[in-house]
């Protein structure tokens, strides 16, 4: 798209360890905060639905007491819906419960209504009616590798899925078994993980087992995918056959965060972190940084961000939208939440001592912006 | 015929109509399971705030029977006689 006209807003919507706040803005730098929705549970995925002409945000919510659910609303948060038969459970026979939905997906343009979800245990899901109801990816599901698969220090899941707009590819990442690539929509499944170390085990280069904190694919160039591993980031040309490294040129290696551009090709934003005995902003110096050759090298972007930040970024707490310049966002375990008109050069703070931010993501929509209501 | 009656917390009253005690007819004893089965079979969503899709009980939800937490008893096996009164309380866990 281009430049914003004044039929077009943004939402920014950021999930909590206790609730859920939503904004709008026309400029990117003033927002309109509602909430908390859902106050007193944590929301960990958000997947905002710009298709079929209307605005659908999802939540993943899970309360410590109640359990998770999925809901959505198509009002800005002025209320919400969970339908009544529930929209993610684990059918009968498989003994396995949802812990925590981890993420929420809409798909491409090409396919209203299909919205993939990530889960904890490690499964994956789809839904072909707006996110209302969820069904089990049995073939992952039913991977013989699956009692292989182990947890990470959150919880084992399955946390990222990306969609090749133009086929049936899908890659899933998971925490921790690596990434596994599917090449006919979903069906069947294989891991794809060579050149990604997980040094962490007897075999540092095995087939699957590595773990991988976010992929992203990039929006132009067909079989190209960026990942942010527990140590190593990493880019493959080759569908997800061969990885190899690009963390040169960053302060730290570690890090969640791993976002694309929505359009051009090569742009990518990590969140570096020193790890493993601190995970914090290496130097207690937080900054984004880009690469606008995927990979080659990294510009450090730090212009709006605190002098000094202790706090992590976790692997959902950042997003982009589609505008151009495309706006970036992350928001930090310290509650703070910042926001990018141009792309990362400068940032803007645009709310602070929030509960830890778990997710963050953000949208251009149709119409001028409106106060979200409290709710829920 | 007698009742057995599930009083719910507050924050779980919406999810029920607004009501804060709900009851099922009983004429002998009845596992709190089944109980459970009755009380919240027109009420989908407060089920699964209770208990998950394999129907295992929530972590922290507690259910008192004679003011025993069914886990130390027979957990949803716990039999309630009619007339007796279960609590259904959230737990102090969080932070």
């Amino acid at each position: 798209m281009g430049c914003m006209n004044a039929s077009e807003s943004f939402v920014l919507a950021i999930g909590t360890k206790k609730g859920l706040w939503l904004a709008t803005s026309q400029d990117r730098k003033q927002w309109s905060f509602s909430g908390p929705h859902f106050l007193m549970s944590e929301i960990p995925s958000i997947g905002i639905d710009t298709r079929d002409g209307r605005t659908r945000i999802m939540v993943g919510v899970r309360s410590e007491h109640w359990g998770p659910y999925v809901a959505h609303s198509d009002d800005l948060g002025a209320s919400w819906t969970e339908p009544e038969q529930g929209a993610i459970k684990f059918p009968e026979g498989t003994g396995a419960a949802v812990e925590r939905i981890w993420q929420i997906y809409p798909d491409a343009e090409s396919r209203p209504g299909v919205v993939w979800a990530g889960a904890e245990p490690i499964s994956v899901w789809k839904s072909t009616d707006g996110g209302e109801h969820f069904e089990l990816n049995r073939g992952l599901w039913d991977h013989p590798h699956r009692s292989e698969w182990g947890a990470g220090y959150g919880g084992a899941a399955a946390h990222s899925i990306v969609v090749n707009p133009a086929g049936d590819n899908v890659h899933v990442a998971m925490s921790t078994g690596g990434v596994y690539r599917s090449l006919d929509g979903g069906t069947s499944w294989e891991p794809r993980n060579k050149g990604i170390s997980a040094y962490f085990m007897p075999d540092p280069n095995p087939e699957f087992g590595q773990c991988v904190h976010k992929i992203a694919a990039d929006a132009a160039v067909e079989g190209r995918l960026y990942a942010q591993n527990h140590h190593g980031v990493y880019r493959t040309d080759d569908n997800a056959e061969n990885w190899e490294s690009i963390a040169e040129g960053l302060p730290a290696d570690f890090g969640f965060v791993m976002l694309t551009h929505p359009r051009r090709a090569g742009t990518a934003w990590v969140v570096p972190l020193k790890a493993d005995g601190e995970r914090i902003p290496p130097d207690g110096k937080l900054a984004v940084h880009r690469t606008d050759d995927a990979g080659a090298t990294w510009k450090r972007l730090d212009s709006g961000l605190p002098q000094s930040e202790f706090n992590a970024v976790l692997r959902d707490a950042a997003g982009v939208d589609s505008a151009e310049p495309a706006g970036v966002y992350f928001g930090t375990r310290g509650g703070a939440v910042y926001a990018s008109a141009d792309e990362g050069e400068t940032f803007t703070e645009v709310s602070s001592h929030l509960p830890d931010v778990l997710c963050v993501r953000a949208a251009v929509v149709a119409g001028a912006p409106v106060t979200a209501a409290a709710s829920a | 015929m007698a009742e057995i009656s599930v009083v719910l917390p507050s924050v779980l009253q919406p999810l029920a109509g607004g009501q804060s005690v709900l009851t099922t007819p009983a004429d002998g004893a009845v596992t709190v399971g089944r109980l459970l089965d009755s009380v919240t079979g027109t009420y989908p969503v407060l089920a699964r705030r209770l208990r998950d899709e394999t129907g295992a009980l929530r972590r922290y939800v507690n259910i008192y029977v004679n003011g025993e937490e069914v886990r130390r008893l027979r957990g949803l096996d716990t039999e309630v006689s009619a007339g007796q009164e279960v609590l259904i309380i959230q737990s102090v866990a969080g932070g």
